[in-house]
């Protein structure tokens, strides 16, 4: 998947020929990072992901500005106002309350925005420590192949089938849980899919001629690992890294929720989550709201990742692309009827509907 | 013949993998300063006669190997050591906890198998039909879905609603079995649909992928041709060759099981191997944390050799010598 090809090939043969200028300009080369964009921006689900997860960033990013104007920061709490006379959560709109309070009486909007900046920030860090290590390890794991390949290679594979929250467990206590040591664990748990991923790529790119062609002008293997073969890997890389963001997020979550990430009072969607167990009685907005938000964001992630993905690679059917569809359903309708009648076996043979 | 080498192999290196781990896990939480779980069995009043008494008591003072060498001695007794609250022996507290684990675990594989495994055959066979679209919108929602969270809404809009309106058979908390067989079904019915929830919807998605690339290859159309119903193509040459990879993901998965089910025995208060220990986390109780990790062990390693096994039964080209 060359990123440039078309455009430098373009451009070339436009400086070349000057009988061809005119056309050259009307057909213009686009890369593969235009095309992918192009394709994107017509998938309706993916744009609509995107636009989720800027709004989810942005309301994160100004949480202090709705403090300001609820005047309600996320770790005060509201006996008077906040608190029914049964001690309970009052419920949306209540007293100043926009989506109600928790159970000492804080303001939940507030801090399921609180909530959201620790998400979305654990999720992005431990993503890009993610990549950066992944693509490392299966760059030499892939590039350099024979011993350190079968080292590198073995410890991914244990990686990928160690129970990591039983770890995550245990390094939350050895360690004692803060926000660092969440990062760390998700991190370490992150790298190890797309090291796997990347080690295949680039297994099968370093036997291209142009990697030869580098090599026999006394490129060094760093240099031809980053420059000339992570290129080629950053759209598979981009399509994984967006799908483990909401993975991330939802470890985050869990961990906060067990009580071993985020520590109270700090706000996270995994102890606000666990503090509303003890009121779903009696006040639904408590699970609903901050569970909605989480919903939402990982959704978001997914949805978006997918569109990536599909965008990408053209083959890639699209779940819902109605036209193909209403194509398909009617040559299974030829086979349906075809395999009604007798002759079936004699019928001339149809492709299985969806089977490309 | 081949299959009693191979199984000695996966016994030997299995046995190999948890004792790694067993002292990845003793070397990992006794390399802590011992004092602050003295002072806490002790009292935060505690002189420090009384808490190198509690030290000496709980033989934390004796040099690392030492202790070591009592754990591993202790391991192949079958003996994980005590509790440091009660004195109770770790593995009567595991073995005590053990049924509503064991309950979760098989109810919930098998209700995630099925579940996965027929709406990926269905969704596959009838690409885009109305049930595809449905079922891909599903499997998203619960790909995106945090197990505890699945849990948390069953609970507000299955089990709080019921109860209220008279209807108790679904309940949280754990009844066994000897309290009959329907009380207990009432009680795991959430946890089971918890647990299954997610991991249901990864085998949805991939049994649908892999089918659909199946009913693409040459040897369907071969089988087509031949005059076989569509359901025999489906099943025997289809569902079969499918199949394989759903089988050696579900051997990855047995590892996280245990983390879903960690969550589920929190959120359903049902009081298993994993409540325990969280509980034995909250409190700095390491010999019933070690014991849960070891068991987790072989858990995973049994899964696996399981996995492997029905993987070269399913299919023939997998020599397992």
């Amino acid at each position: 998947m060359s990123i440039t090809g078309i455009e430098v090939a373009g451009q070339e043969i436009a400086a070349g020929e000057g009988a061809l200028d005119a056309s050259a300009a009307k057909i213009q080369g686009r890369s593969q990072w235009q095309l992918t964009w192009r394709r994107l921006r017509r998938d309706k689900v993916a744009m609509a992901a995107l636009v989720v997860i800027l709004i989810m960033v942005v309301l994160a990013l100004a949480a202090p500005v709705f403090v300001s104007i609820t005047h309600h920061p996320p770790n005060i709490a509201y006996p008077n106002t906040g608190e029914d006379a049964a001690g309970n959560p009052v419920g949306p709109g209540t007293a100043g309350f926009w989506l109600g309070t928790d159970g000492t009486g804080r303001d939940l909007f507030i801090r399921i925005l609180y909530g959201a900046r620790i998400s979305l920030f654990v999720g992005f860090v431990t993503t890009a420590i993610g990549v950066v290590a992944g693509v490392t390890v299966g760059l030499m794991a892939g590039y350099f192949g024979g011993f350190v390949d079968t080292v590198l290679a073995r410890f991914t594979d244990a990686v990928l089938a160690f129970p990591y929250v039983v770890l995550a467990l245990a390094l939350a206590v050895v360690l004692g849980p803060s926000l660092i040591v969440i990062i760390g664990v998700i991190a370490f748990f992150s790298w190890a899919a797309i090291a796997r991923i990347v080690r295949g790529q680039t297994l099968s790119i370093k036997e291209k001629e142009y990697i030869e062609a580098a090599r026999s002008l006394g490129a060094g293997p760093f240099r031809i690992m980053f420059l000339d073969i992570l290129p080629n890997l950053l759209a598979p890389v981009l399509v994984l890294a967006t799908l483990y963001i909401p993975t991330a997020v939802v470890f985050e979550a869990t961990l906060s929720y067990l009580g071993l990430g985020i520590q109270p009072p700090t706000a996270s969607w995994g102890n606000i989550l666990a503090d509303a167990q003890n009121f779903y009685q009696v006040a639904w907005w408590y699970v609903i709201f901050p569970a909605a938000a989480l919903l939402i964001t990982t959704l978001a992630f997914n949805l978006f990742g997918d569109g990536i993905r599909d965008a990408m690679d053209p083959r890639t059917e699209r779940a819902f692309a109605a036209g193909r569809a209403r194509r398909r359903r009617g040559k299974r309708q030829v086979l349906a009827n075809d395999s009604q009648s007798d002759l079936s076996h004699t019928a001339p043979y149809v492709p299985p509907a969806g089977g490309s | 013949m081949a299959m009693l080498g191979f199984l000695i192999r996966r016994i030997l290196t299995g046995i190999v993998v948890i004792w790694l781990v067993a002292s990845g896990a003793f070397f990992l939480f006794f390399a802590r300063p011992v004092d602050t779980v003295a002072r806490q069995l002790a009292g935060h009043a505690a002189t420090p006669q009384v808490i190198a008494l509690v030290i000496h008591n709980l033989g934390l003072d004796q040099p690392i190997m030492v202790q070591y060498w009592h754990f591993i001695d202790g391991l192949l007794h079958g003996n994980l050591g005590y509790s440091y609250f009660n004195q109770e022996a770790v593995t009567t507290m595991l073995k005590q906890d053990l049924p509503p684990t064991i309950s979760l675990v098989i109810g919930g594989v098998v209700l995630w198998l099925v579940a996965g495994l027929s709406v990926g055959i269905i969704s596959a066979t009838r690409p885009r039909s109305l049930f595809d679209r449905s079922s891909n919108v599903a499997v998203l929602i619960g790909l995106s879905m945090p197990v505890f969270v699945i849990g948390e809404l069953l609970i507000l809009f299955v089990f709080v609603p019921l109860n209220r309106h008279g209807f108790t058979w679904i309940q949280t908390g754990y009844a066994g079995i000897s309290q009959g067989l329907l009380t207990w079904a009432g009680h795991m019915i959430l946890p089971w649909i918890t647990l299954a929830a997610v991991q249901a919807a990864v085998y949805t998605r991939l049994t649908r992928g892999q089918l659909l690339d199946t009913m693409g290859e040459d040897y369907i159309r071969t089988a087509r041709a031949k005059g076989l119903s569509e359901r025999r193509v489906t099943f025997k040459h289809g569902v079969r060759a499918a199949l394989t990879p759903v089988v050696s993901q579900l051997g990855v998965d047995v590892g996280q099981l245990l983390g879903g089910v960690v969550v589920v025995e929190t959120v359903f208060g049902l009081g298993g191997l994993g409540q325990v220990a969280v509980q034995a986390i909250d409190t700095d109780n390491l010999p019933v944390i070690i014991g849960f990790v070891i068991v987790a062990a072989v858990f995973v390693v049994v899964a696996n050799i399981v996995v492997d096994l029905v993987y070269a039964l399913l299919d023939p080209r997998v020599r397992i010598a």
